[in-house]
């Protein structure tokens, strides 16, 4: 079943198309990955599904719901959560604060309560760090909050703006690991990476996007294995 | 290689920093010297220095009342409201003209008593409402707009509404006083030879319990989390579902109620108002909030009771410089700040915002 289907979107800033009649789509259950070069227009497509951009043109349907021109802030409520390029959490408020804002939208007391001990529980680290405020963790620790903060609104689809920007290597597996983990929970997941490499080894398909346009998709396992893939995106 | 050299060549820039250490020994001999101009003063007369200390506390709370709707204006949106002292002299005259009209209407001569409190906290409730609705709008009328504008725009619209709220009040009172008795107990107490105001004490009944409100507001409600989430950044706020521009009136009718409540103690305290009131009280108010750190509410607060003692002691104490040099001597305390610890004294040291 389609979970969210995009049909030729095309985003301007000012005169300049940052996305050219992009079509995407992501099914329940998958993992989905956007890859590109830096300036291909990745997260400018994540930002325009999450209702921070309006596409000029083309369509947004999100279980069964047309999106594009709805504000942000009520697409989280129909159950789409993104976890934004730079982690982007709330620097002077604490780890506990920042993963409460995750559940903004949501009311029953006992399910958040339930659902921060989950993410305490995926992610160890942040349990140390749950009265500390955000901005003195580290970068990994960020990425941690930022994924955990998301997934907090209990979403149906969850996109993933560059989890392993800045990360060293080892954290960039844990991410990935977490990524397949949340998977298994129920939830999709769209996830867009500079990092191919990391984002196919766990997807189950791909698109490649160059210059606003998608280039190349397909099962992720079959792009891992395209020589021109290789040599463009995976250094060799 | 040759980028190894450049970089090299670019290191060694360790010399011994001799401006920062005398801004240091300057910054400590002008702390030595308030402290010593403090300390003659309260030797030389307890008493006169406790009763001047306690107008400026009284005065401060006002004050710090009014910062904080610059604070929170501007920390959520980066904006310094100029129309905000205007709001706040607004309250004044609407508070002044509702206790009239409501001794009017039960034919009582305006005073204290079971009436007069009821009074005062029917028109509490009143230049609230009354000036939170009005920010509000002019947030949704001209701030909004501008909202993606350069930060001039929005700036020489705050100006400029601030110009139309004088207006506002010329037409509504004219160009001269509005002086309404009070309803509060007047007189004073004598506390072993400090002279209190019972005014005082109801600015703190009133002040205390105000800001412990907003305080719990702001740290413990979902619509406070919210705010400092737009504040930090608006955004991030959007994806976790907040509707910002709900949470910035909501932050605009925050701030317009505070400016109400102030217009009110300010009209019962010093039973005089005008049309340009906003204008002095606003800087000193503003002031204030850059003082404590322009969008640190604590800040606002300290600010605020920090300039009222700096304003009484200067007026009320034997080695002050007197009522007119208050102005000069406050904003020459801010030029000293901004010198010193630009970022305020309770501020974050401002960030450039991507």
């Amino acid at each position: 079943m389609t979970m969210l289907d995009v049909s030729g979107i095309s985003v301007y800033y000012g005169n300049i198309a940052a996305v050219k009649d992009l079509s995407l789509q992501v099914n329940q259950g998958e993992i989905v990955t956007l890859i590109g070069s830096n300036g291909a227009g990745k997260s400018t497509t994540l930002r325009t599904i999450s209702g921070l951009l309006k596409p000029r043109s083309g369509h947004i349907v999100f279980d069964g719901r047309k999106i594009e021109g709805i504000p942000a802030h009520d697409i989280v409520r129909l159950g789409l959560a993104q976890s934004p390029e730079g982690r982007r959490i709330f620097p002077r408020m604490s780890v506990a604060e920042n993963l409460d804002l995750g559940a903004y939208l949501r009311n029953d007391k006992a399910g958040i309560a339930e659902d921060q001990e989950r993410m305490l529980e995926l992610f160890p680290r942040l349990r140390e760090r749950i009265a500390q405020k955000a901005g003195t963790l580290s970068g990994g620790e960020q990425q941690m909050l930022a994924v955990a903060r998301a997934l907090m609104a209990r979403p149906k689809l969850l996109l993933l703006d560059e989890p392993s920007m800045g990360l060293a290597p080892v954290l960039v597996d844990v991410i990935f690991a977490t990524i397949k983990r949340i998977r298994e929970t129920g939830t999709t997941v769209l996830v867009v990476e500079q990092n191919a490499r990391a984002a196919l080894s766990v997807a189950d398909r791909a698109y490649v996007l160059e210059s606003g346009s998608i280039k190349l998709s397909g099962p992720a396992r079959e792009l891992r294995n395209d020589p021109e893939i290789a040599k463009a995106y995976l250094g060799g | 290689m040759a980028q190894s050299t450049t970089a090299a060549a670019r290191l060694p820039r360790t010399r011994l920093n001799l401006s920062a250490y005398g801004e240091r020994i300057a910054g400590f001999t002008i702390l030595a010297a308030v402290a010593a101009w403090l300390a003659i003063n309260f030797i030389d007369n307890p008493q006169q220095f406790m009763t001047a200390s306690v107008i400026g506390i009284s005065n401060g709370a006002l004050y710090a009342l009014i910062a904080l709707g610059y604070s929170l204006v501007y920390g959520i949106i980066e904006l310094i409201n100029f129309a905000h002292g205007d709001l706040f002299m607004l309250g004044t005259l609407l508070s002044a003209t509702v206790v009239a009209a409501a001794f009017n209407l039960f034919n009582e001569p305006v005073g204290m008593g079971a009436l007069g409190w009821l009074v005062f906290a029917g028109t509490l409730v009143l230049a609230a409402a009354f000036c939170a609705s009005i920010n509000v709008t002019i947030e949704f009328l001209a701030y909004r707009r501008l909202r993606h504008a350069p930060k001039l725009a929005p700036l020489i619209t705050a100006v400029g509404m601030s110009f139309i709220l004088q207006f506002i009040g010329l037409k509504w009172n004219g160009s001269g006083q509005k002086d309404q008795p009070s309803v509060l107990p007047q007189g004073s107490i004598d506390l072993g030879g400090v002279q209190i105001d019972t005014n005082f004490f109801v600015v703190l009944a009133v002040v205390i319990p105000v800001l412990v409100l907003m305080t719990w507001i702001v740290t413990k409600t979902r619509a406070g989390k919210a705010m400092r989430a737009t504040a930090q950044d608006p955004d991030a706020a959007r994806l976790m579902g907040v509707n910002v521009n709900r949470i910035i009136s909501f932050t605009f009718a925050m701030g317009g109620a505070l400016a109400g409540i102030a217009g009110l103690m300010y009209e019962q305290v010093v039973t005089t108002t005008r049309y340009d009131l906003g204008l002095q009280l606003g800087l000193i108010a503003f002031t204030a909030a850059v003082l404590g750190g322009i969008g640190s509410l604590p800040g606002a607060v300290l600010g605020g009771v920090l300039i009222g003692l700096i304003q009484g002691l200067n007026e009320g104490v034997k080695y002050g410089a007197g009522q007119r040099w208050t102005q000069s001597v406050v904003f020459s305390i801010l030029i000293l700040m901004l010198v010193f610890r630009p970022a305020g004294l309770l501020g974050k040291a401002t960030r450039e915002k991507v």
